[in-house]
């Protein structure tokens, strides 16, 4: 076998893997903590384990999986129990409950920490935040002949087998309750009604973060879990309306950030000539964070530049439709048509009112005649149809509704841009409604 | 680990135990400047960040303060590198605690325009940016790391907090900060209470909500920042929160509340300095929350009115009271059933009992309650009851009749039907709903006296279940 190809299956594929697979497990499950508006609890669980991982620890000597597992999964059931608890007995606020919950036993984990430290264990405060990613590695068989039988696989290193078996778990559970979720998720007083237990679907999900959270956090450390619990989850829902899509997003954005943040982190220096690795959990999150930034400003529905424009297009497509009516109003009282600069004006100037005008013309409504905008046939009809509304609204208001005359026609400046011809109707159709508004001018028919 | 090595269990602190007169000195601030000053530094900022908190827990914002927290860690390292590159003295306090700030306050900033630009909710936007702001502060660090030994010395600190290293100016620091948090809680304790518990009713006084809460998040930074090198930026959160949280048991006024936290969080600095500085490998910032952490369970469990066992023993007593006027009226309606009418009558309990399905312990434990209330007087297997507990027993099954009559007659309920609730508004019925059902019966000719009406359906054994 090819020695970097070696060094790659030995070094780089079980580290990578393994930060990947923590950040799928994490970032599925994030999909229904955000939709829940519980991404918080995810944070709180996460600094919650420590002292559950070290009296796992303590309790057995060892750094055996399953032991440091209990303890930390137990912390986790813990710590949400006692939330709940303070936050119903205390009469307080969730997010004061959670940060007094999760401090004091984070307090207690470092405080075990050092106690243990006292005893010769080699477990410390910095491997919580950043994990100990380059303690995974694997002794690849040297020779492609090595990976026949199945011998190689008792080798993989541990965390990652933990990793691709709560990986497994949760996708197992997340696919056969997707329905119940779903509901539980968007409403759960609906969920209740059709028999889905929301409380015991809570709970269940709660104790899936924990185990995800604690086999995530050895390898890769705590703010490497927050920042997958949340960010591809929050991204994925930036992106779509569909809750299925959404965890398949979220999941392919997890696996994304996993391996270009690992490769970023630990090859990205070397190629920037640089010389040592940086922390590969801490990039890994920086890139899912960088994704996130993306999305909110970028994605196409809900991003905010997405946004802008459509408001953008709004207001200009309200100023057109102000310009067409204004024009149709000088047209009643026979006064003349308004130069360019004069229509500009009339609509507050600005872009907007520019890029209003340019529009009208562009679709053939407002033609020029000697130096001044003039409606076409087209435009006359479609400013015909918004005074029409406008003043319709005006004698509903009035009349209908009881308002002064005087007080009405801002009201209708907005009502008229949002009428189509059905609402005109049922506004010709009401009783106060006449020939005339009630400034006393004729409403067209 | 080596091999055989015992391990001892972590409570096995015999040897460590200092000696009673080392403990008075620390405590009195006599064990040295070093100690002093930590104790001294501790307490201010417990009392600064506990008068802070109060405003953060009221207006709902202690996750945004841990966010805040969080994100100093890029502040710190950007700080120290630019410093650096400059060619100052990068770990130069002043300078890193500004670039805390900077990005603290960035963070927030950066939370608030997620929630007013996305669909993302707070807590969504609070754990992404905590997350990701604090990913960069890690990446900037290894980098710090990798640029020469040693000159990253320190850094780390900031992250679980180091009061060793803690120095008088430090001490001062904090002080000036418990004075200023004090003096602007003062100065705009009117506009915070207002702002705290109704925003809106603020806004409509005039009060500039926006500003008080920008000055509140302010207050909330220093609090943060002064206390990053005492306790770290993950545990100031908890400095914070707990003592506010933990005075909110104790009263309903926001003075008090203030006075309270502030003087919580600072006995949990003293008391969490002080047991740092005497005892080893006892990291003071995890002691302050811990100590706090304690402070805050007395005060769930043990609070005279929001407290927990006040709470319970309060419940109890209303559920005796309401077990006992069920046992009056089931004993008053023995009596009626028997033809017999007054207190020499013993009752066989189990009989009672069975009317409504009382379990036997259930019934001992209502008798005996009810025998020291001077309700009834038992004998064994019977009871009687006594002059007071005939009087109660008859306003209790009056207040009972009277209700059925009041569903029969104008809720229009069937006889059979109103039983079960009455049983549960009986207890409840003030002196001037009474008076007026009695005179509605009276009008009808069906208010016998001082005795109570008939029922208006038939009693019998389980009827009344």
């Amino acid at each position: 076998m090819n020695p970097s190809l070696h060094e790659f299956l030995s070094l780089d594929l079980p580290a990578m893997l393994t930060a990947t697979l923590a950040v799928v497990a994490c970032g599925l499950l994030g999909n229904f903590l955000v939709l829940r508006r519980m991404s918080l609890m995810g944070d709180a669980i996460s600094h919650a384990v420590l002292p559950g991982l070290v009296a796992g620890f303590l309790i057995t000597g060892s750094r055996a999986t399953v032991p440091m597992f209990l303890g930390a999964a137990a912390a986790g059931i813990v710590t949400v129990v006692l939330i709940e608890a303070i936050r119903r007995l205390g009469r307080m606020e969730a997010g004061a409950a959670m940060a007094v919950v999760f401090s004091v036993l984070f307090a207690l984990g470092v405080l075990l920490i050092q106690q243990a430290a006292a005893e010769g264990v080699d477990l410390d405060a910095d491997c919580v935040l950043n994990g100990q990613l380059e303690r995974v590695f694997w002794f690849a068989p040297a020779e492609w002949k090595g990976f026949a039988g199945w011998g190689w696989l008792g080798d993989l290193p541990r965390e990652l087998v933990t990793l691709a078996g709560v990986t497994a778990l949760v996708a197992a559970f997340i696919a056969v309750f997707f329905k119940e979720l779903r509901i539980v998720s968007f409403d759960p007083a609906l969920s209740t009604s059709l028999g889905i237990p929301a409380g015991a679907m809570h709970f269940a999900l709660m104790v899936l973060v924990a185990a995800s959270v604690v086999a995530a956090f050895e390898a890769v450390g705590s703010i490497l879990v927050i920042g997958a619990l949340i960010c591809p989850a929050a991204t994925a829902r930036l992106l779509t309306n569909r809750l299925s899509v959404q965890v398949w997003l979220s999941v392919a954005l997890a696996a994304g950030a996993g391996i270009a943040g690992y490769i970023l982190g630990v090859h990205g220096p070397v190629w920037l000539g640089g010389q040592n690795a940086l922390s590969a959990a801490g990039m890994i999150t920086v890139v899912s964070g960088g994704m996130l930034a993306l999305a909110i400003v970028a994605a196409p529905e809900h991003g905010i530049v997405a946004k802008r424009l459509r408001q953008g297009r709004l207001a200009v497509s309200i100023a057109r439709e102000d310009l067409l009516s204004t024009l149709y109003r000088r047209e009643e009282g026979g006064n003349p048509g308004l130069s360019l600069p004069e229509a500009v004006d009339s609509l507050g100037g600005g872009r907007v009112a520019r890029r209003a005008a340019a529009q009208a013309r562009a679709r053939a409504e407002v033609g020029v005649e000697g130096g001044r905008l003039a409606l076409t046939d087209r435009g006359r009809e479609e400013a015909q149809a918004l005074v029409r509304a406008h003043r319709l609204w005006e004698s509903f208001l009035v009349g209908e509704a009881g308002l002064a005359a005087d007080h009405v026609h801002p009201r209708a400046e907005v009502l008229e841009h949002i009428t189509d011809t059905a609402m005109a109707a049922r506004l010709r159709a009401a009783p106060a409604s006449g020939k005339l508004d009630p400034h006393g001018r004729p409403i067209p028919e | 680990m080596q091999a055989g090595q015992a391990i001892r269990s972590i409570t096995d602190a015999s040897a460590q135990w200092p000696a009673a007169g080392e403990v008075w000195r620390t405590l009195t601030l006599q064990a040295g400047y070093n100690s002093a000053i930590v104790v001294l530094a501790a307490t201010m900022l417990g009392l600064a960040a506990g008068i802070i908190g109060t405003f953060a827990l009221l207006r709902k914002r202690s996750m945004m303060a841990d966010a805040l927290a969080h994100c100093t860690l890029p502040g710190i390292a950007l700080a120290f590198l630019t410093a650096t590159w400059l060619g100052r003295e990068g770990r130069s306090l002043p300078v890193l605690l500004l670039g805390a700030c900077i990005t603290g306050i960035l963070g927030v900033a950066a939370v608030q325009a997620i929630v007013r630009h996305t669909r993302l909710r707070e807590d969504a936007a609070i754990g992404s940016v905590l997350s990701v702001f604090f990913g960069v502060g890690v990446v900037l660090l290894s980098y710090i790391q990798n640029l020469r030994s040693g000159s990253q010395g320190g850094l780390n600190h900031f992250i679980y907090g180091q009061t060793a290293a803690m120095q008088e100016a430090d001490a001062w620091l904090m002080g000036a900060a418990a004075l200023a948090a004090v003096a602007v809680a003062a100065l705009f304790f009117k506009e915070f209470r207002v702002v705290c518990f109704d925003d809106r009713f603020a806004a409509s006084m005039g009060i500039p909500v926006w500003g008080i809460d920008l000055l509140m998040m302010s207050l909330v930074v220093v609090a943060t920042v002064i206390g990053l090198q005492a306790v770290g930026l993950i545990l100031i959160v908890a400095m914070l929160v707990i003592p506010a949280a933990a005075a909110r048991f104790w009263t309903e006024r926001l003075g008090r509340l203030t006075v309270l936290a502030g003087a919580i969080g600072g006995l949990s600095g003293y008391l969490g300095a002080s047991a740092s500085a005497l005892l080893p490998r006892m990291p003071a910032g995890a002691v302050i929350v811990l100590t706090a952490g304690a402070l805050f369970l007395v005060s769930l469990l043990a609070a005279p009115s929001r407290g927990v066992v006040a709470a319970a023993v309060r419940h109890l007593r209303v559920r005796m009271r309401i077990a006992s006027d069920h046992f009056l009226r089931a004993m008053y309606e023995h009596l009626e059933a028997s033809g017999a009418s007054g207190t020499a009558e013993a009752i066989p309990l189990r009989a009672v009992a069975a009317e409504r399905r009382w379990s036997r312990v259930g019934a001992a434990v209502l008798t005996f309650w009810m025998g020291q209330r001077g309700l009834i007087e038992r004998r064994d297997g019977s009871a009687a009851l006594t002059q007071r507990g005939l009087d109660e027993a008859m306003r209790v099954t009056r207040n009972h009749r009277l209700w059925e009559e009041f569903l029969v007659r104008y809720a229009h309920m069937a006889a059979s039907h109103v039983d079960r609730s009455a049983d549960m508004v009986e207890h409840a019925l003030s002196g001037p709903i009474v008076a007026e059902l009695e005179e509605s019966l009276r009008r009808q000719g069906r208010m016998p006296g001082a005795r109570p009406p008939r029922s208006v359906h038939p009693l019998g054994a389980g009827d009344a279940a």
